[in-house]
């Protein structure tokens, strides 16, 4: 932020603690204060929840609601309850990570050539193929999961509910993110660079195999992991699409079992579910920061995902 | 137009070759599932098993099953559901953007050295699992949850409150929690590429900081609002999970559970895909909205 207003005098700037709480006192609704209040009120609300649901997690009692010391029990302990002991749990855990690394591996490549397709194709047929591109991150899932429910069971019947069904299901609307992270680069690159290497005599695939797809190549691996990401918190599409009990996913699992019968090892399941999350988008902006660094642009990452808005 | 090469001329099949496996894709998997909706909604019953008979030739389709569950809107238990998933929606979107903008607005302009700390803060609720999220409400809003422990302690209620019987402020309460994070982040991005200078400017023609932000960022931040909205009530009115998890009773029943409820009983597909239909009629102007704003934006952000 740059004010080009007058300095006030070293001495005055770098303000005491107490001299900081006395002004707060003095005008405590003075605009930014009002909104620095919002603001941390708004990440408490937020964030405190969970962080309260993943300590239950530990939790050495059954209680979901009363914290009786910590314990390992819902994740390992339990001969029958916990994550590791009960099949359920268990099976869930694998159908997500199954389904998740299956998408990000048919999705990603799926997207990076769609992206790059779409960001230089200037045909007529060029803007149709946008919108449908589009489509799959507007449409309410639950549309996506009932449309692909029947067009398994009364269309493409070769495919059984369950995981085949579900794994086409993510990657399908998947593909359409992958776009969205490599397109905005591909946008930032121009054509400029292919078109001197083909003037110097490459051939489209020689300048795109040696020309774009190393200046690409942070942003597929953070596609990579924003697919897996996607994949993995996805309810509705795995929901419709599930088959017999051993294709619940940990989201399809928490639903049920907070219905059915809550306990903690439903809480330790979902902070699993949710320390993959974290892994994957962290390391989604690892790569953006790559990027970055590489192109010399300042800032941070973090504002490359920020601004990654659909 | 930027130096086109001879050799892209030359090549003109080179990028719709490269578009065309994830087209087809979507074609395949995201088309054609698309119309087997339609083909169901206006398809035949089997009169005995109640199970759907899809017709995919359009000039066969028989509007029956559909004109059945349309008429239902408006004599039926389905028109006071349309209605009260209309309400939830949009008390919960004005609710999200009231506490979505200063917050928005308070990363985007004030928030000065600690600008990434905060993003990395207003971007953590955005990547944590939907159903985690839940989950934690449940946990808090029980019986004998953190919720009524501090509502007694404070001496706000003295009856511990059952948050999870059915109350539409729960429901609401919950789409607001699940879906704000969706409207910040388009929110933030559009106040973030105001340029400063517009509202220096502003200031120095004399205007009060509430005048500057009435008449300079607010116009300038119209379409990352009406972005914002649309994201996220576009989820929300087919948001049928939120409902079950924080409502355990039909009261407060939205179109999504309708809708899950059918095609999950091996019989009445056909019902639940007609008001899949009508749910989509419900939010077309919203989507068309939304792609063509993106449209515009793709455009600018080629030239």
């Amino acid at each position: 932020m740059s004010v080009d207003v007058a300095q006030p005098p070293e001495s005055v700037e770098a303000p005491t603690a107490w001299r900081r709480v006395r002004s707060w006192i003095a005008n405590p609704w003075g605009r930014p204060r009002f909104l620095t209040v919002v603001t941390w009120l708004y990440i408490i609300w937020c964030i405190i929840p969970v962080l309260i649901a993943v300590q239950f997690g530990f939790n050495d009692g059954r209680s979901r609601t009363a914290w009786q010391g910590f314990s390992l029990r819902w994740y390992f302990d339990d001969p029958d309850l916990s994550v590791w002991n009960d099949p359920s749990l268990r099976e869930a855990l694998l159908q997500s990570v199954k389904l998740a690394v299956g998408t990000m591996l048919v999705a990603t490549p799926l997207g990076v050539t769609l992206a790059i397709g779409l960001a230089r194709w200037k045909g007529r047929a060029a803007k149709p193929a946008n919108f449908l591109m589009l489509f799959p991150l507007i449409t309410p899932e639950i549309v996506m999961g009932v449309s692909l429910f029947l067009v398994f069971i009364y269309f493409f019947q070769v495919v059984d509910l369950g995981t085949t069904a579900q794994l086409l299901g993510h990657i399908t609307f998947t593909i359409s993110y992958v776009v969205i992270v490599v397109r905005s680069r591909l946008f930032a690159i121009g054509p400029e660079y292919e078109e001197a290497a083909m003037d110097l005599g490459a051939s489209p695939t020689q300048a795109l195999r040696m020309i774009l797809l190393p200046m690409l190549a942070p942003a597929i691996w953070a596609s990579l992991a924003i697919a897996f990401a996607i994949s993995i918190d996805d309810f509705v599409i795995s929901y419709f699409l599930r088959g017999e009990a051993s294709t619940e996913t940990i989201p399809t699992r928490l639903y049920s079992g907070l219905r059915l019968a809550p306990s903690p090892a439903l809480n330790a399941l979902a902070s699993l579910l949710l320390a993959f999350s974290m892994l994957a988008i962290t390391s989604a902006a690892l790569f953006l920061r790559r990027l970055r660094r590489r192109e010399g642009r300042r800032g941070s990452a973090v504002e490359d995902l920020a601004h990654l808005d659909i | 137009m930027s130096g086109t090469g001879e050799a892209y001329s030359r090549r003109r099949w080179t990028w719709p070759a490269f578009a065309a496996p994830g087209l087809l894709w979507l074609v395949l998997l995201f088309l054609v599932p698309f119309y087997a909706i339609l083909a169901v909604a206006m398809g035949r019953q089997d009169p005995i098993f109640n199970t759907a008979e899809p017709v995919w030739n359009p000039l066969q389709w028989d509007p029956g099953i559909f004109g059945e569950v349309a008429n239902e809107i408006f004599t039926g238990q389905l028109g006071v559901i349309f209605l009260r998933t209309v309400a939830y929606v949009g008390i919960a979107s004005l609710l999200s953007l009231v506490i979505g903008y200063p917050v928005a607005y308070f990363v985007a302009r004030h928030s000065g050295k600690r600008k990434v700390l905060y993003l990395i803060l207003i971007l953590t609720p955005f990547w944590i699992p939907y159903l985690m999220r839940m989950l934690a409400w449940v946990n808090l809003l029980e019986a004998d949850g953190y919720v009524n422990a501090i509502l007694g302690f404070l001496g706000v209620m003295a009856e511990p409150r059952d948050w999870l019987g059915g109350r539409s402020e729960t429901v609401v309460m919950g789409l607001v929690y699940g879906y704000v994070p969706f409207l910040i982040l388009p929110l933030f991005a559009a106040l973030d590429r105001i340029d400063q200078s517009t509202i220096q400017a502003a200031r120095d023609l004399g205007a009060s900081p509430f005048r500057a932000f009435l008449h300079v960022t607010l116009p300038l931040s119209r379409q990352g609002i009406l972005a914002g909205l649309v994201i996220i009530m576009l989820p929300m009115f087919g948001d049928y999970y939120t409902n079950t998890l924080l409502s355990r009773s039909p009261r407060t029943r939205m179109v999504g559970n309708e809708i899950e409820l059918f095609v999950n009983s091996n019989s009445g597909e056909a019902r639940g895909a007609t008001i899949t239909v009508l749910l989509m009629g419900l939010v077309a102007v919203l989507m068309a909205y939304y792609l063509f704003s993106v449209a515009r934006a793709t455009r600018e952000a080629r030239l």
